[in-house]
C-alpha cells in the first residue's frame, strides 16, 4: 500500500542549506531543499487487529485507500485534518505515533455515515472512527472525550430505566463535563419557549422531572444488560492486552 | 396505497415524549384528520439511539428488537416510528438480525435472561411517518383532503442522515420510480407539494446537522446547522420542513446559538412536516403544537393565512 503521504512532509523534516556546494556545484538555498530520511522502528504490528477487535472496526482490513470516505466526510469539510482514509492507512501500517498526533480530533466524527454510504469496500469507516476513539480511550492516550461521556451518561440511563428523560440527561451530562447548565444561549431559548407554552404543558414538563419516564418490569433486563456490558468490556480490554478491570470508575 | 398501513403500531420513542413533543402531537393529529389509526406500543423502551450503538451495536439491536417483539405480540406486522433515530435503529436491528448470526445470538441470550422471547427477523416491518402517510393515503387523495392550501409557501425539505444512511439497512429504497431515493429523498417533498407548498431545490437534504454532538461539541454542530440554514435561505426557502425530532431541535437550538455565539442571524423558520400538513388539513397552529417550537413562525404562518 505505498501511498505517498503529504502529511509526512512536515516543516521540521525539511532541510535547506543557505550555503552549500556539492562537487563544485553551488546548490545554496532552494536547490538544496530535501526531506530528511525517516527511520521508523516503533510500529505497532497489532494495531489493525486491536481496532478490528472493537465494535465498528471489524472491516478495516477491506480498505483499499480510495479516499471516498474523506472526500464525503462532514467533519473534513470543517477541518481538513480530520481524515478517515489517512487514519485507516496509519492503523493498517501500525504507525501508532503518527495517529496519536490526531488523537484529540478523532472523537469528533458526527456519525453521519456519509463515508459508509460512499465506501466501495464496505469498510464502514464510521464504525472504524468509533472503534479508534474507543481504542484511544482504552489505551489511556486521551481522557474520556465529551461525546463519550454523553454516550455513557445516556446509556447508563437507558440501561437503568429503559427510557431517556432529556432534562435529566442534560443535567447529568453538564455535571460530568463540568459545564454550567446555564449556558447563555440555552437561557435565551428556554425563556422564549416558556413565554409561549400553555401552562398545562409546562406543568406536564415539570412533572416529568418528578415522575421519571421508565419502562415497567425492567429489572431483569437491566441486570442482563449490565452483565453483558461487563463481559464485553473485559473482552475488549483483553484484545488490547489490558487488565480486565478498569481502575477508574465514572458512576 | 397500502391498506394495511391504515392501522399500525406506533413507536414514539423518548425524544417525542420530551423535546419532540410537538412532533408527537402533530403526527397524531394528522393521523386522526386522515382517518388513520395509531396504537402505541405497550411498555416500550428506548431504541438504543446512537449512544448505545457507540457503546455496543449488538446491545442497541437488542433494545430495538425488544420493541419489534412488542409490536408482534400486540398483533401488528407494521410499526411506525416518526423519529429518524428510532426508525433507523429498528431498521438496523431488522437488518442485523437477518444477516448476522452474532447479533441473533446476543439478542437471544439477553432476551432469555430478561425472561422474554426474542424477536425474529421478518415478522414486523418498520416504516417512517413519511412512508405511513404517503402509502396509506397517497398524494392524490391528500390533495383532495387539503382544506387550507400551503399556498405556495416556499419549503426546503430536510431529511438528515438517519433516514437514508447507511443504505443497506433500507432495502426497499432506491428501487426505481415510486420508491424512496437515498441520494435525493422526495417523500416529504411529494406530501408537501400535494398540500400546496412550493419545494425549493435544496442541495443539503441529507446533510448532517451534527445532532450526534449537539451538546458535546456544540461549535461543530452550530457550524453545520448554520450552513444548512444559510443554504436554505439562499435557495429561497421561507421554511425548513423537518421529519426528525433530533434534527428539528438541533436546527432550532443552533439557529439561536449561531446568533448568540457567532453573531450570525438567519430568518428561515423550522417546522415539522406534520405541522405543515396538519395546518393544510385545516387544523389550527396550536393544535399541531406550533407554539411549542423554539423557532417563532407564527407571524409568517399568519401572513400566509395558515393556522
Ligand atoms: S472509502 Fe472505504 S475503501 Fe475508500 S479509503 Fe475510505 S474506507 Fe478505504
Ligand atoms: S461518519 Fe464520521 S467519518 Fe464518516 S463522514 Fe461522517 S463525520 Fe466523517
Amino acid at each position: 500500500m505505498p501511498i505517498h503521504e503529504k502529511h509526512l512532509i512536515r516543516p521540521e523534516n525539511l532541510v535547506r542549506n543557505d550555503k552549500l556546494a556539492i562537487e563544485g556545484v553551488d546548490v545554496s538555498g532552494d536547490w538544496s531543499t530535501f526531506i530528511q530520511t525517516r527511520v521508523i522502528t516503533d510500529y505497532n504490528e497489532a494495531m489493525q487487529e486491536e481496532i478490528a477487535a472493537l465494535p465498528g472496526g471489524e472491516f478495516i482490513h477491506r480498505c483499499w485507500q480510495c479516499g471516498s470516505c474523506t472526500n464525503s466526510c462532514t467533519v473534513n469539510m470543517l477541518n481538513p485534518d480530520f481524515n478517515p482514509r489517512y487514519w485507516i492507512y496509519l492503523i493498517r501500517l501500525g504507525m501508532e505515533q503518527e495517529l496519536l498526533r490526531d488523537k484529540d480530533i478523532i472523537w469528533q466524527c458526527v456519525s453521519c455515515n456519509k463515508c459508509t454510504y460512499a465506501c466501495p469496500r464496505d469498510v464502514v469507516p464510521e464504525g472504524v472512527m468509533k472503534a479508534t476513539a474507543h481504542w484511544l480511550e482504552l489505551k489511556g492516550y486521551v481522557p474520556e472525550k465529551p461525546s463519550m461521556i454523553f454516550d455513557d451518561v445516556f446509556s447508563e440511563q437507558v440501561f437503568a430505566k429503559g427510557k431517556i428523560e432529556e432534562g435529566r440527561l442534560m443535567r447529568k451530562f453538564f455535571v460530568r463535563t463540568q459545564q454550567k447548565l446555564a449556558q447563555p444561549w440555552l437561557i435565551v431559548m428556554v425563556k422564549g419557549l416558556v413565554s409561549r407554552l400553555p401552562v398545562t404543558l409546562l406543568m406536564r414538563l415539570g412533572l416529568a422531572g418528578v415522575v421519571h419516564p421508565r419502562t415497567r418490569n425492567w429489572g431483569r433486563t437491566r441486570d442482563a444488560i449490565n452483565e453483558y456490558v461487563g463481559e464485553q468490556n473485559a473482552k475488549h480490554r483483553g484484545a488490547l492486552g489490558l487488565p480486565a478491570q478498569s481502575t477508574e470508575s465514572h458512576s | 396505497m397500502t391498506e394495511k398501513y391504515r392501522k399500525v403500531a406506533y413507536y414514539p420513542g423518548c425524544a417525542l415524549e420530551g423535546t419532540g413533543h410537538a412532533y408527537n402531537r402533530s403526527t397524531k393529529e394528522v393521523g386522526k384528520a386522515l382517518g388513520l389509526e395509531l396504537v402505541e406500543l405497550e411498555n416500550w423502551n428506548c431504541c438504543g439511539a446512537m449512544e448505545v450503538k457507540n457503546v455496543d451495536p449488538k446491545l442497541q439491536t437488542f433494545l430495538s428488537a425488544r420493541n419489534l417483539k412488542i409490536a408482534e405480540d400486540m398483533g401488528f406486522d407494521t410499526v411506525m416510528a416518526p423519529c429518524n433515530g428510532c426508525y433507523h435503529n429498528l431498521k438496523k436491528a431488522e437488518y442485523d438480525l437477518s444477516h448476522d448470526a452474532g447479533s441473533r445470538e446476543t439478542v437471544a441470550k439477553l432476551a432469555a435472561k430478561s425472561g422474554d422471547q426474542p424477536y425474529e427477523a421478518g415478522n414486523v416491518e418498520t416504516i417512517h411517518a413519511l412512508e405511513w402517510i404517503r402509502d396509506a393515503i397517497g398524494t392524490d387523495e391528500l390533495r383532495k383532503r387539503v382544506k387550507n392550501s400551503l399556498n405556495g409557501l416556499k419549503i426546503a425539505n430536510y431529511y438528515g442522515c438517519m433516514y437514508t444512511r447507511p443504505r443497506h439497512i433500507f432495502p426497499e429504497k432506491d428501487k426505481g420510480p415510486g420508491s424512496e431515493s437515498t441520494g435525493k429523498p422526495h417523500f416529504m417533498d411529494d406530501l408537501l407539494a400535494a398540500a400546496g407548498a412550493v419545494n425549493v431545490e435544496f442541495p443539503l437534504k441529507t446533510a448532517c446537522c451534527g445532532g450526534a454532538h449537539t451538546l458535546s461539541d456544540s461549535d461543530t454542530s452550530t457550524r453545520l446547522v448554520l450552513n444548512i440554514l444559510t443554504t436554505a435561505e439562499a435557495c429561497g426557502a421561507e421554511v425548513i420542513a423537518t421529519e426528525c425530532p433530533t434534527c428539528h431541535s438541533g436546527l432550532e437550538m443552533h439557529q439561536i446559538r449561531a446568533e448568540k455565539v457567532l453573531g450570525k442571524k438567519t430568518n428561515v423558520k423550522i417546522l415539522y412536516f406534520t405541522q405543515l400538513l396538519g395546518m393544510a388539513l385545516g387544523l389550527s397552529a396550536r393544535k399541531v403544537g406550533v407554539n411549542e417550537n423554539f423557532s417563532e413562525s407564527r407571524d409568517l404562518l399568519k401572513a400566509k393565512g395558515l393556522g
